[in-house]
C-alpha cells in the first residue's frame, strides 16, 4: 500500500519563559492509505503536538518545527505557506478534536458550522451544502436532521455534539482524518457508537485516520498499526498484534500492565513507578530509563536507536541489543499475553456461548 | 466474614427543581448496603446519578426523600453541630478533578491539615507538622511537599494529597467519586493501588464511583450499575460480570473496549433500548440469585430466574 504521509526525523520545540521545552524530539512514521494508526502514550508525550504539526496547527510562537519533514502526498508541509494549508486543512487534512463541549462554535447554527467546509473548499452553494450537511448528520447517526440543523450547539448532548464535530471533519471527504482523543470525554457506550461509526465511514470513504488516545482498549478496537510515544519520542511502533501480543519496550509492558482486565484478578496493577520525565530538560540517555525496572548501564549515558523486530515492529529500547541481557517481561505482562493468545475465554456470559 | 453494615441507603431520592414546573429526579429511590470493610463500586453512564448518590449520601446535599443510615444512624435530618461534626469525621471524599479540589492559595500542608484542625485532633504545632508529615509519606509523597501549593504538582501527586486529606480525620468510610478519570493510564495503577493497600493498612470502606468498568470490576467487591437514577442491577463483581442480567448492564459490559486486539475483531456490541420492558407494571427490585438484584417485573423476573437458576 502507498504511504499518503511520511514524518521524517521531526523535531518540535516550545520557547517559553522557562527555557526550550522540547516537546518532539525526532519522530519518524508512515501513514498508509486507508489504514488506522494509533498513537498512545501519556500527557505530554507529544501525541499531541505531532499530529498537530501535521495539520500546522502549532501555533507559532512559541512553537517552532525545528527540523525534519511531513510529507503529504509527497509535498512538505513543513514549508507550506498558510494559505496553502488553508486549502488542505479541512479538506485534504481534517482533525476531530477531544471535547466537543470547546470545539464548537457556541454563537453558530450547527449547520452553518459544518457548511463552511463545503462552501470553502467545494464552492458548494448554500442550499446545495444545506442538503449536503443534513446527510452528513444523517450519517453520523443525528435524528431528525433537517431540524436540528439550525440548532445551536447547547442543545445537544455531549454525544450528539461529538457528532457533529465528527461530520464536519468528514465534510469534505478528507484524506486523512486526525482524532485526538475523540472519545475520552465520552460515556463507553457512546464511546463505542462513535468508534463504529469512525470505522463504518472509514470503509466508506476509504481515509486514513491517526487515532490518538491513551485508552489501550480502544487502540485494540480500531487500529492497524500502533505507536507508543514517551517524551517526545516514538519507542515502539508496529502492527497492533506486535505491540499487544509481542511488545518488546519496557514502557510498552509498563502500559499494557496498568490496564486491569475483566478477568479475575487479585494480583497488585503493574503501575509504573514515578512520573514523565520535565521537557525542559530531558535526561541524558534514555528518558525511560529512570522508571524503568529493567534499565541497563547503558540507558543512563546513550539513547537507544530503533531495533528491528520484524518487517513491522520496531523498539527504540537496549534490551534488543545483541548483548544485552535476556530479560524477560513481568508476570503480569505475559500472563496477560498467554490470555490474550486463546481469546474468547472468560467474557460475559452471551460471549462465552458464543465462542 | 462477618458481614457488618456500614451505610444503609433506603430509598434514596434526590430531585432538582430545574424550574417552575420541572424537576430532574437525578436519585429516584434506590436502596443498597455497604458493609463495613468492602468497596462498593457504583456505575453508570454520566447524568445516571452516580455522583449525586454519593454527594447526597456525604450530605453535601439534602436528600428529597428517603433515609441513609451510617452505623446505625440516620445522616440526613436534624443534627446539632457536634453531632454534625462528629459524622463529618467518620464519612470522607476524595473527589473527582485533582484540580478544582484542591485551594491553589492554601499550602499542601494547610489543606490536609484542615480537617485536623477542625477536629482539633493535634495538640501542638509539633503533632500537626508531624500527622501531615506521616500522611504525605502514606500516600507516597515526602515531607519536603508540605510547603508547597497545588499547581506545583502533576495530576497523579494531587490526587495523593487529595487522598492525604481524606484520611486526615481517620475516616472509616470514604466515597471516591471517579478518584482516576482525570489521570494518565499509569498513574491510575498507581493511584488504586494506593487506595487498595490504605484499605487494607486502615480497615476503609469504600464508595468508588466510576464509569471506567474494568478498572471498577478490579477494585470493587460488590457493584450496582445506575441508569436514569434508579439502580437497575447490583451483585458481587464477578457475578455480575459473568452473568449479567439486566439488558442495560449487557450493552454497557458490551461497550467496554477491552485492550485485546484479537476480543475487538469478534465483539459484538448489544445495544440497550429502554421501551423493550413492559411498562404497565412498576419494576421492582428483586434477588435473581443470592446476592444478585435485579430491578425487574414480575414476568422478567420468572425468565430471570428461570435462565439463570444457580447451577
Amino acid at each position: 500500500m502507498e504511504n499518503i504521509l511520511e514524518v521524517k526525523d521531526l523535531n518540535i520545540s516550545f520557547d517559553t519563559y522557562g527555557g526550550e521545552v522540547k516537546a518532539i524530539r525526532g519522530v519518524s512514521f508512515d501513514l498508509k492509505k486507508g489504514e488506522t494508526l494509533a498513537i498512545v502514550g501519556e500527557s505530554g508525550s507529544g501525541k499531541s503536538v505531532t499530529t498537530r504539526a501535521i495539520a500546522r496547527l502549532i501555533p507559532s510562537p512559541p512553537g517552532r518545527i525545528k527540523s525534519g519533514e511531513i510529507l503529504f502526498e509527497g509535498k512538505d508541509l513543513v514549508k507550506a505557506s498558510e494559505k496553502q494549508m488553508q486549502n488542505i486543512r479541512g479538506k485534504d487534512i481534517s482533525t476531530i478534536f477531544q471535547d466537543p463541549m470547546t470545539s464548537l462554535n457556541p454563537t453558530m447554527k450547527i449547520g452553518n458550522q459544518i457548511m463552511e467546509g463545503l462552501i470553502k473548499h467545494q464552492k458548494m452553494p448554500r442550499g446545495q451544502a444545506k442538503k449536503r450537511t443534513v446527510e452528513l448528520l444523517e450519517l453520523v447517526g443525528l435524528p431528525n436532521a433537517s431540524e436540528r440543523v439550525d440548532q445551536y450547539p447547547h442543545q445537544f448532548s455531549g454525544g450528539q455534539r461529538q457528532r457533529i464535530v465528527v461530520a464536519i471533519a468528514l465534510a469534505c471527504n478528507p484524506k486523512i482524518l486526525i482524532a485526538d482523543e475523540p472519545t475520552t470525554a465520552l460515556d463507553v457506550t457512546i464511546q463505542a457508537q462513535i468508534l463504529e461509526l469512525m470505522k463504518d465511514i472509514q470503509k466508506k470513504t476509504d481515509s486514513s485516520i491517526i487515532f490518538i488516545t491513551h485508552d489501550l482498549g480502544v487502540v485494540a478496537n480500531v487500529a492497524d498499526r500502533v505507536a507508543v510515544m514517551y517524551a517526545g519520542k516514538i519507542v515502539e511502533i508496529g502492527t497492533v498484534d506486535d505491540i499487544f501480543y509481542n511488545p518488546k519496550h519496557p514502557y510498552t509492558w509498563g502500559l499494557l500492565g496498568s490496564m486491569p482486565t475483566l478477568d479475575s484478578n487479585e494480583e497488585e496493577l503493574v503501575a509504573i513507578p514515578g512520573s514523565p520525565p520535565d521537557m525542559l530538560k530531558p535526561p541524558k540517555g534514555d528518558a525511560f530509563a529512570p522508571r524503568n525496572e529493567f534499565a541497563l548501564e547503558i540507558d543512563k549515558v546513550q539513547e537507544p536507536p530503533m531495533f528491528k523486530v520484524s518487517d513491522t515492529h520496531y523498539a527504540a529500547t537496549w534490551l534488543l541489543h545483541e548483548y544485552a541481557p535476556d530479560i524477560e517481561p513481568p508476570e503480569a505482562v505475559k500472563k496477560r499475553m498467554k490470555g490474550f493468545a486463546k481469546t474468547g475465554t472468560i467474557r460475559t456470559s452471551e460471549e462465552g456461548e458464543k465462542s | 466474614m462477618s458481614k457488618e453494615k456500614l451505610l444503609e441507603v433506603k430509598n434514596l431520592k434526590q430531585h432538582f427543581r430545574t424550574g417552575r414546573h420541572s424537576v430532574v429526579k437525578a436519585v429516584d429511590g434506590i436502596s443498597f448496603d455497604i458493609y463495613e470493610g468492602e468497596t462498593f463500586g457504583l456505575v453508570g453512564e454520566s447524568g445516571c446519578g452516580k455522583s449525586t448518590t454519593g454527594r447526597t449520601i456525604i450530605r453535601l446535599y439534602n436528600a428529597t426523600d428517603g433515609e441513609v443510615k451510617f452505623q446505625g444512624e440516620d445522616v440526613h435530618g436534624k443534627k446539632s453541630a457536634k453531632d454534625l461534626k462528629k459524622f463529618n469525621r467518620r464519612m470522607q471524599m476524595i473527589f473527582q478533578d485533582p484540580y478544582a479540589s484542591l485551594n491553589p492559595r492554601m499550602t499542601v500542608m494547610d489543606i490536609i491539615a484542615e480537617g485536623i484542625d477542625i477536629h482539633g485532633l493535634a495538640d501542638s504545632q509539633q503533632a500537626r507538622k508531624k500527622r501531615v508529615y506521616d500522611l504525605l509519606e502514606t500516600v507516597g509523597l515526602n515531607k519536603e511537599h508540605a510547603n508547597r501549593y497545588p499547581h506545583e504538582f502533576s495530576g497523579g501527586q494531587r490526587q495523593r494529597i487529595g487522598i492525604a486529606r481524606a484520611l486526615a480525620v481517620d475516616p472509616s468510610f470514604i466515597i471516591a467519586d471517579e478518584p482516576i478519570s482525570a489521570l494518565d493510564v499509569s498513574i491510575q495503577a498507581q493511584v488504586v493501588n494506593l487506595m487498595k493497600k490504605l484499605q487494607k493498612e486502615n480497615n476503609l470502606t469504600y464508595l468508588f464511583i466510576a464509569h471506567d468498568l474494568s478498572m471498577v470490576k478490579y477494585i470493587s467487591d460488590r457493584i450496582g450499575v445506575m441508569y436514569f437514577g434508579k439502580i437497575v442491577e447490583l451483585a458481587d463483581s464477578d457475578e455480575l460480570y459473568a452473568n449479567p442480567m439486566h439488558p442495560y448492564t449487557k450493552s454497557l459490559l458490551s461497550a467496554i473496549p477491552l485492550p485485546d486486539p484479537d476480543y475487538e475483531r469478534n465483539r459484538v456490541r448489544t445495544t440497550y433500548d429502554p421501551s423493550q420492558h413492559d411498562n404497565s407494571e412498576e419494576p421492582e427490585f428483586r434477588e435473581v440469585r443470592p446476592g444478585h438484584w435485579v430491578l425487574c417485573t414480575t414476568k422478567e423476573f420468572e425468565h430471570y430466574k428461570k435462565e439463570y437458576a444457580p447451577v
